[in-house]
């Protein structure tokens, strides 16, 4: 069977929502909702891949090298205030995100 | 193949800031702790130097860097812009920073760095450029708002301000993956090139996930949920820079997007846009009458204020980039002035933040008391202040363009938000004095009075920021 860009679409459409559906669902832990974020930029190079081989056209390609970099500093960021958060409140469980409200 | 020097004069603003953030870096490492007054001192020198930069050097319009870098009026008048809120807050930071033990080099250092993300986002002329703006600009947004990392609600908001922010950047990816899968092109000119064949699902799909984003990043309805969390964690400064300078470069990318990329969509965006102004500007008004904490109040004012703006960009038109062009310059001037006044609310070393702290605020700081009136009957948009010019320039366009219900709309909101910046105003004249502030430090009792006098004589001598509206407009169509 021959793979079409739809199947890679499709592929990358239920990964963001599984990536989306991780932040807005979870209810436990922080690392869970960073390892979600990770998720969605991947489907996106997934789309961006499937597409670049579609058009025969290297700006995807080049794009989802990019996405790849800053996704790196992002994690490395993210990972840095939650181990400043941890410091602070002892927890990192998503409920305990409750300081700040109104 | 554009010559190197041609290259070099239109981008030579972020050049100078990227040279500069990290010729500082260098600096603070090698120099150790205890240099941060000197390294402030520098970015503010640097942040100034590009001012002049962008006001005597290269004119007209440049493409450069393969057309993902464009230099033209529009571009320098958000840049000027986002400079100046950046200095400015930089310059309000030093005191506090102190005060609270937190004056680490790294703080001017992120700014600077922010702000050359901004100027690449205000300057992109791609997709691929617009993102790694955008994420220049909010990765050293994340680390600045958890900046003081020894405070629970610092860390806090830094850490919420993170996971929303990047499952934005995650749906602006997304978004324009789409984009370029279904316009086969990322650069700005080649998706309207692509569009004018007919609209297509693909991309209009790809279109509304970028805006969620850039919502986002404007703190706009329906993706503000951060905004006043993250106004109140986060030490003031840092606030005070939230509120600036990602404000101008957010819009600049959103109005150049829309404008240059999709305007054979236009019918389509337009009802986006006139969603997010009408949900913004209700929200700000009915959601800050009950705020008690200040910061917070301003959270919500900023989300009505990026509200306002958005009529004019809903009308589609020249005059209407004009009219945002213009409230973003006047919001500038009220915001940083506002928070100059709450940097000021400070009783016996310790920092407020309560709305009654304000209390007879006339009677115990009477300047005080009168920058922060005129201030907050601008930000409600009472003439001859410069707040009533910010609305009538943007919602003139939306009734220009046809968009009568959105305009009526518009002035009965403000008239709701109006009720809250009066309630403060009647705080501080007319009620019991509370505790007296200590003396201000001059550069943020500075900032307030100028800024209170820019918004006073606003009417007298529009002409100058009229005209570079105009002209910066005049760069998009």
């Amino acid at each position: 069977m021959e793979l079409s860009l739809s199947n890679y679409l499709v592929v990358a459409a239920l990964l963001f929502t599984i990536g989306v559906a991780g932040i807005i669902l979870n209810r436990k832990n922080i690392i869970v909702i960073l390892m979600s974020i990770e998720l969605m930029l991947l489907s996106v190079n997934i789309n961006l891949v499937a597409f670049s081989a579609y058009h025969a056209d290297l700006t995807g390609q080049v794009f989802a090298l990019f996405i790849l970099t800053v996704a790196a500093a992002e994690a490395a960021i993210g990972l840095a205030i939650l181990v400043a958060y941890y410091r602070n409140r002892g927890s990192i469980a998503v409920e305990d995100i409750n300081v700040l409200k109104g | 193949m554009l010559p190197l020097s041609t290259t070099i004069a239109h981008a030579l603003p972020e050049t100078i800031l990227a040279v500069g953030a990290l010729g500082l870096i260098l600096f603070g490492a090698l120099r150790g702790s205890r240099t941060a007054d000197v390294v402030a001192e520098i970015a503010i020198g640097v942040l100034a130097l590009a001012i002049v930069v962008i006001l005597v050097g290269a004119k007209g319009r440049g493409e450069v860097f393969d057309g993902a870098f464009v230099n033209d009026s529009f571009a320098r008048f958000m840049k000027l812009l986002a400079l100046g809120g950046s200095l400015v807050t930089l310059i309000l930071s030093r005191d506090f920073l102190k005060r609270e033990g937190i004056d680490q080099y790294e703080f001017p250092i992120l700014v600077l760095l922010s702000t050359l993300g901004m100027m690449m986002l205000t300057s992109a002329n791609s997709l691929i450029a617009l993102y790694l703006g955008l994420e220049l600009m909010s990765l050293a947004l994340y680390v600045v708002a958890a900046f003081h990392r020894d405070n629970v609600r610092a860390s806090e908001a830094g850490l919420k301000y993170f996971v929303l922010g990047a499952l934005s950047s995650g749906m602006l990816l997304y978004g324009a993956s789409l984009i370029y899968g279904f316009a086969g092109t990322v650069s700005f000119a080649g998706i309207a090139k692509a569009l004018a064949s007919g609209p297509s699902v693909g991309v209009l799909f790809g279109l509304v996930f970028l805006m969620a984003g850039l919502a986002f990043k404007m703190s706009t309805v329906p993706f503000h949920m951060w905004t006043p969390d993250v106004y109140e964690g986060a030490p003031t400064p840092v606030t005070a820079f939230f509120a600036s300078a990602p404000k101008m470069a957010a819009v600049a990318i959103t109005a150049r997007t829309l404008a240059v990329a999709f305007p054979p969509i236009q019918s389509q965006w337009q009802q986006i846009v006139v969603f997010i102004a009408i949900a913004s500007m209700a929200l700000g008004s009915f959601a800050a009458i009950g705020q008690t904490n200040i910061k917070r109040l301003m959270a919500y004012s900023s989300i009505g204020h990026m509200g306002f703006a958005m009529v004019g960009l809903a009308a589609g038109t020249q005059a209407g980039v004009r009219g945002v062009a213009i409230y973003m310059a006047i919001y500038l001037v009220m915001t940083l002035g506002v928070f100059a006044v709450i940097l000021s609310m400070r009783i016996a070393g310790h920092n407020v933040e309560k709305i009654s702290d304000l209390a007879g605020l006339s009677r115990t700081n009477g300047w005080l008391a009168f920058f922060m009136a005129m201030l907050m009957f601008s930000l409600a948009g009472i003439p001859p202040l410069a707040g009533f010019f910010a609305k009538y320039y943007a919602f003139l366009a939306a009734v220009e363009a046809g968009l009568f219900p959105l305009a009526v709309i518009g002035v009965v909101l403000s008239a709701v938000a109006a009720f809250y910046y009066l309630r403060i105003v009647k705080i501080m004249y007319f009620d019991d004095p509370a505790p007296a502030f200590d003396t201000a430090p001059f550069a943020v009792r500075a900032v307030a009075a100028v800024a209170s006098f820019l918004i006073l004589a606003f009417w007298i001598y529009p002409a100058p920021v009229v005209e570079a509206a105009n002209a910066a407009a005049a760069a998009l169509f």
